[in-house]
């Protein structure tokens, strides 16, 4: 279902990017996965982390340009055709994708992000074709 | 109402003769008395019998606010100490404070100008002005007293500060103008609120507001929290204090008391005197002074002048708001860009705080220009498509004020240094002059 994604704003800075792991190593907070969009002059860090709330206040407090986002995450096999299975019905059904990321985690298994306008059709999309979507307890932390 | 028909409205022909007649018997004056000014005459050649008409004013050299300070304290009398009714000075943040001088008749002349000042915002015999500006060494609090009793008016001489005070004599007397710098007017209007005093037992109708830049958005926040017409006065110490122009109720720009303060707009670069209408840097001969007249004196604030006719009735030139300093302009690309251009166009779009920097930089011969601007969080996107719009919004806006194109650059909240009082906001890097 919904799964809360942490953006932050970052400038192209050497060192910005370690500041801010820093910042969640400190305060325990895991990542599962994350992803930037890079231009020119800065970034956008898009991560899952276990406490977003927390992380996104934390992250504030130290000066940072902070958004939490709805995005869903899926589980795929981790095979050859696996993305690809879940792409074609994604498409096939018109839904507009703004950006994804995906990591595997090594037992066979891989998770892709995704974050799109309609995210509720997108939701019910994936159920329908029995996808197994990954639940925030797969992700936050307790 | 008018104060003085005679001067505020006179043809403009007539005004300019007067104007002449005036500089040429002044530049006699201190020629003969002020040894700083004789010699810089005798530099240029410039004998006082050859400035006859107004026409010849631009021949004459220029008084900068350093001649001021190199001439410490009294250098540039014209009088004798006995002839020195008052001293005022300023408060010297950059260096040695300047000091002004003021014989009786200078007293007069200035308590008639901030007369002819108060009866545009409609002051008369019955009012009651809280004159809120600091008294001493500074101009405005003796200024506006001064031409508030030359008007009839009842002053209320509560000086600065004492925000409770107050409030409590403006309710208490019936104070029906207040007379103050913008932002204090602001800070009142909001006690007033924090206060629950009811407007209803507040008489006031108008303020004159001064002394400090402030915008129009300020204007209209004064004036719904004070429920006034809000006025603006401009004067300086150098030239007299406040009253050397005043918004009429038309407030199309501030009318400049032009028989005593004669003013021109000049290229600050090239001190060339520029038409009517265009910006540039405001310069005023205060020709009438007795104790202390300057020639042709460098004010650093740059505006534009504008002579049509008012409907008000009065011929004054008007001078705008001033857009910025002098000081602060930068040429690139030999365009004349000012930092204030940049922080209205900033204030003015509802996704940008002004909170910004320009990096002046040189390339291959050509200047460049970059602009960064903080990202605020409330409309920082996780889409790069987003904010690249918002980035190209943003340089659209500032090519259209500015006339040359900008490098715009988002940069973290918070990563532009603040200062409470004069903020850096350029970083000049080319390395020429």
């Amino acid at each position: 279902m919904i799964i809360k994604q942490l953006s932050v704003f970052l400038e192209n800075r050497t060192g910005r990017l370690t500041e801010l792991t820093g910042i969640l190593a400190a305060n325990d907070i895991n990542i599962s996965a994350f992803s930037i969009a890079d231009t020119a002059d800065y970034g956008i860090l898009r991560m899952i982390v276990g406490r977003p709330d927390a992380a996104a206040e934390i992250l504030r407090e130290a000066g940072f340009a902070v958004k939490i986002t709805d995005v869903v995450g899926m589980n795929i096999p981790h095979r050859p055709g696996g993305l690809h299975k879940a792409l074609q019905i994604i498409s096939d059904n018109n839904v507009a994708i703004d950006y994804m990321y995906a990591f595997a985690s090594g037992d066979g298994k891989s998770t892709v992000v995704i974050r799109a306008e309609s995210l509720q059709q997108l939701i019910d999309l994936l159920r329908e074709h029995k996808m197994e979507l990954l639940q925030e307890g797969d992700v936050y932390q307790v | 109402m008018i104060w003085n028909k005679l001067y505020e409205c006179m043809e403009r022909e007539e005004l300019l003769k007067l104007q002449g007649e005036r500089v040429s018997s002044m530049v006699q004056r201190v020629y003969d008395s002020v040894p700083f000014y004789r010699k810089k005459l005798q530099e240029k050649g410039i004998e006082p019998g050859d400035i006859t008409t107004i026409g010849d004013l631009k021949k004459l050299p220029f008084t900068t606010k350093q001649d001021l300070r190199d001439n410490y304290p009294f250098g540039l009398f014209t009088v004798p100490h006995a002839d020195i009714v008052r001293l005022h000075a300023s408060s010297g943040t950059t260096g040695k404070s300047t000091v002004v001088g003021y014989t009786h008749n200078d007293i007069q002349m200035w308590s008639e100008v901030v007369a002819r000042s108060l009866t545009m915002a409609g002051v008369g015999k019955s009012d009651l002005i809280q004159v809120a500006y600091g008294y001493g060494l500074f101009t405005g609090g003796l200024g506006l007293h001064y031409g508030a009793e030359k008007v009839g008016a009842t002053v209320i001489p509560i000086s600065g500060g004492n925000t409770k005070k107050q409030l409590q004599l403006m309710e208490d007397f019936g104070s029906t103008v207040l007379a103050c710098t913008p932002s204090y007017a602001a800070y009142l209007g909001e006690a007033l609120v924090e206060e629950k005093i009811d407007r209803k037992h507040i008489k006031l109708k108008a303020g004159i507001f001064g002394a400090e830049p402030w915008t129009e958005e300020m204007r209209s926040q004064i004036e719904q929290l004070l429920g006034i017409k809000a006025y603006d006065i401009y004067g300086l110490s150098e030239i007299i204090g406040p009253g050397v122009s005043m918004e009429c109720h038309c407030q199309k720009g501030m009318h400049i008391f032009e028989d005593h303060f004669i003013p021109e707009i000049i290229n600050p670069e090239s001190g060339e005197v520029l038409p009517y209408g265009e910006l540039g840097e405001l310069v005023f001969t205060p020709a009438t002074k007795e104790a202390m007249p300057l020639i042709r004196y460098r004010t650093r604030d740059l505006t534009r002048l504008h002579a049509d006719r008012c409907e008000c009735g009065r011929t004054l030139v008007r001078m705008e708001k001033c857009v910025g300093r002098s000081d602060d302009m930068l040429i690139i690309r030999g365009v004349n860009v000012f930092p204030s251009q940049v922080e209205s166009v900033l204030l003015e779009m509802s996704e940008t705080k002004p909170h910004y920097l320009l990096v002046v930089d040189r390339e291959n011969n050509l200047d460049t220009l970059e602009i960064r601007v903080e990202i605020e969080e409330q409309f920082f996107s996780d889409e790069v498509k987003e904010l690249e719009g918002l980035r190209k919004r943003i340089k659209a806006n500032i090519s259209s004020i500015l006339g040359i194109s900008a490098t715009i650059r988002l940069v973290e909240p918070g990563t532009i240094e603040r200062s409470m009082g004069k903020a850096q906001r350029v970083i000049d890097n080319r390395k020429i002059k």
